[in-house]
């Protein structure tokens, strides 16, 4: 297939599922504020640093609260990673590759995106909030199932879920940074039985709470979280499965031995994690050092496709 | 009960639907009864039905503004369809094959022997003086002899019911996904219609397409490669060049995806290194087609390009050059270019055209300039056109200045009472222009598209059918009434 071509499959990949998981992300701090006693400090602004976009914020708005965040995350054309110009340019990216990917999913992003240019706004307010974010997670979850049912299992394929598993790798490993540091330090002694709310968060919004149940049947806490989401090949949003899938991926392309390189430095990283000797300092640590590999991966990608 | 045809004023136009004292054609006796049959509510959920069909599927197009650049708009589409009598059209389509042979024959003999010329049937000067007559394809023997592998020409009819044809688009003639996508929004919509009536299809025109392309691949192969090569998705086009490439399976590409090398061999840039291309169906315009041969700084072409196509080692549709027979003025000539290459009469009429370039001619138009339509000779979508009758004064001298300054760019039409179809318009039906555009697609063969794209001019009298200027469309039905 053409380079130029799978270039933009990979990015309409990246950009949905960015929209999705940004979209969980709002999702579940909004019900997670309205489980907490108001004595506890659980703010917006962990979210701006989640996805690593505090400059950008602070040169935009004054504080991190309720509406300026998610203003600034949903609907603000200063944001490139809003969901709004994730849509946008996923639906840009689909556009110009709208005659490799199934027409009815075409029609979804396009769908989607309109919808969220003319009820993004409805998203500041809580009553209208979960319609809405729900709409993009299910929209994404649509789309996916179009592409899993009715797409050839070819190169774009492949450079479709490569797209969709870097960038979810990449968003559950700062979902679980995020909750498991900076949200929790001081919290655990003066209100230990939120701790465990807090974790429940963190499973919800991956929605990986049910699953999570049935695959480790202990009561929510620490470890077992960690352990689930970082080490579980089960759980589809876990690091663990994102990693196996990327290997699938790049097994499956051309010429990948450069990329397939990049990808054992991110392999032993994950391999080698010991969740139950893991600090809390580690595992900061260990999520950079994650992200990192991502981010190696995807040059080498770039390089050797694109 | 909103649509009462007692109340539908045809005026002094033929109309495509309903003949005098407002009663249907034959062929549309069953769509009017349906439609009368409607309340005010039905109508609104069946426009609100295709409005919606078309958001959702993504039929746009691009127009491009000074102030906002580049936007995406949803097609325009009408939903009361055209009817033609399957009759009535297989005369047209033989009549389209007949024009489209000899014009394909002309554009040949041109590059070639010039004939034509040596024949004194079309002056000499003509052709020099084109701006798409292009010298770097003299001696240049395209397969089949064909060069207009893509023609869309537009049909139009006066107040007597005559059709004419107004012009042949042999450059990088567009419209016909929005005549596909157009027969999906009505079977979304109208499902019951379509029970009714015995409606020719029009999906296969994509394999005929895809069968013509490969008829032009320059190896012997099962399965040779076809792109379809686009200027970029700021191009008004760009829905059309994708939504093609896709129906055929082809690869959609840029100029930057492909390259020549020194072997004068079409490649493209894919995940596995180069890969060979036999034919370009490409979509931008000789000019910006190869850098090394045309416009040096185009960055939509691929350098090289003319090389490989004159070495024989890709097929291109259409021909470079091949737009030297859709001047304005050549047009005229059309008649004449039938009969000498054919030794036939033409079965399509020509409007009847004054070339200013003749100073009896010139002197008519310009004493006559307020009942005429004076066309550039090298334009197209409807720009740089005076319609003398709907003109100011200022504009009508302006045009008259322009004659005299370049007499062999213009030609100049009577301006003709086009034919009408009922349109909806808020819930009333009311007659409005249009026009029709069959795609004619030759390789070995001929073939013509079931119908064609029919354009209509939304606004009330206006006869301007671009839907870059306010114009909409209308899905074309061609109905074997003999089937009934």
């Amino acid at each position: 297939m053409l380079s130029r071509v799978a270039n933009h499959i990979y990015w309409m990949a990246r950009y949905l599922e960015r929209a999705e998981n940004t979209a969980r992300l709002i999702q579940v701090n909004t019900h997670l504020l309205l489980d907490l006693p108001r004595s506890v400090p659980l703010g917006w602004e962990p979210i701006v640093d989640i996805l690593s976009i505090r400059e950008n914020f602070y040169a935009n708005y004054e504080s991190a609260d309720e509406k300026s965040v998610i203003r600034f995350m949903v609907t603000d054309p200063n944001n490139p990673g809003s969901i709004i110009n994730s849509l946008a340019a996923a639906r840009e990216n689909a556009r110009i590759v709208r005659e490799i990917i199934p027409s009815e999913a075409w029609e979804e992003i396009n769908n989607i995106h309109l919808q969220a240019k003319a009820d993004g706004q409805s998203v500041l307010t809580r009553r209208h909030r979960f319609n809405c974010l729900n709409k993009i997670i299910k929209a994404n979850q649509t789309i996916t199932g179009l592409v899993g049912g009715t797409m050839n299992r070819d190169d774009a394929y492949a450079f479709l879920r490569l797209g969709r598993h870097l960038e979810r790798c990449d968003m559950t490993s700062r979902i679980i940074d995020v909750r498991s540091a900076s949200l929790l330090p001081q919290m655990a002694d003066e209100h230990p039985a939120f701790e465990n709310i807090q974790w429940i968060g963190v499973l919800k919004s991956l929605s990986a709470y049910q699953m999570y149940r049935q695959e480790m049947r202990l009561r929510v806490n620490r470890t077992d979280v960690l352990e689930f989401l970082l080490k579980r090949h089960s759980f589809p949003r876990s690091i663990c499965h994102s990693v196996h899938q990327i290997k699938k991926c790049l097994e499956e392309l051309p010429q990948s031995d450069a990329v397939c390189d990049q990808f054992e430095q991110l392999s032993t990283i994950v391999e080698k994690l010991d969740i139950h000797t893991l600090t809390q300092e580690s595992l900061h640590h260990v999520i950079d050092e994650i992200q990192a590999g991502l981010m190696d991966i995807h040059l080498a990608v770039n390089k050797a496709y694109f | 009960m909103a649509i009462r045809w007692g109340n539908y004023a045809t005026g002094p136009f033929y109309d495509e639907l309903i003949k005098g004292r407002n009663k249907p054609r034959e062929a549309a006796v069953d769509l009017c009864s349906y439609l009368r049959g409607l309340s005010d509510k039905d109508i609104e959920e069946y426009r609100v039905a295709a409005s919606t069909a078309i958001h959702v599927m993504g039929i746009t197009f691009t127009v491009y503004t000074e102030e906002e650049g580049s936007i995406d708009r949803a097609w325009p589409f009408d939903i009361i369809p055209r009817i033609i009598d399957k009759k009535e059209w297989q005369q047209i389509e033989l009549g389209l094959k007949q024009r489209v042979k000899a014009l394909n024959m002309f554009i040949d003999d041109l590059y070639n022997e010039q004939r034509i010329l040596g024949a004194g049937i079309v002056p000499e000067d003509i052709l020099i003086n084109s701006k798409n007559f292009l010298p770097e394809c003299l001696g240049v023997k395209p397969k089949h002899g064909v060069w207009a592998h893509i023609c869309g020409s537009d049909l139009v009819r006066d107040q007597h019911g005559t059709v004419y044809v107004l012009e042949d688009n042999l450059r990088v003639p567009s419209g016909v996904s929005y005549m596909l996508e157009n027969r999906h929004v009505m079977k979304r919509v109208f499902p019951d219609m379509f029970e009714k009536y015995n409606i020719l299809p029009v999906d296969d025109y994509p394999s005929e397409l895809y069968d013509m392309l490969c008829q032009l691949s320059p190896r012997e192969v099962a399965q040779p490669e076809i792109v379809v090569l686009t200027p970029g998705i700021y191009n008004s086009a760009y829905f059309e060049h994708a939504y093609l490439a896709q129906q055929m399976g082809a690869e959609l590409v840029v100029g930057s995806d492909l390259e020549v090398d020194d072997d004068d061999i079409v490649y493209m840039r894919t995940v596995e290194g180069l890969s060979r291309v036999d034919v370009i169906y490409r979509r931008i315009d000789d000019a910006f087609l190869d850098p090394e041969v045309f416009h040096e700084d185009s960055m939509l072409g691929v350098p090289g390009l003319m090389r490989a196509w004159k070495a024989g080692n890709v097929g291109l549709a259409n021909a470079p050059g091949a737009g030297v027979a859709d001047d304005k003025v050549v047009y005229a000539f059309v008649p004449d270019i039938i009969r000498f290459y054919l030794n036939e009469e033409p079965l399509l009429q020509n409007v009847p055209t004054y070339k200013c370039i003749n100073k009896d001619e010139r002197d008519y138009v310009i004493e006559h300039i307020d009942e005429m339509v004076v066309k550039p000779a090298n334009e197209s979508g409807g720009y740089g056109m005076l319609i003398g009758p709907h003109a100011t004064k200022a504009e009508r001298e302006k045009f008259v200045r322009l004659i005299r300054r370049d007499p062999r760019n213009y030609v100049a039409q009577p301006m003709l009472l086009l034919s009408t179809a009922p349109t909806l318009i808020g819930n009333k039906a009311e007659a409005r222009h249009l026009d029709l555009r069959p795609f004619i697609l030759s390789g070995e063969d001929i073939s013509v598209t079931t119908g064609g794209l029919t354009r209509v001019a939304m606004r009330k009298g206006s006869t301007v059918v671009n839907s870059s200027q306010g114009g909409g469309s209308k899905d074309t039905w061609i109905v074997d009434m003999e089937g009934e």
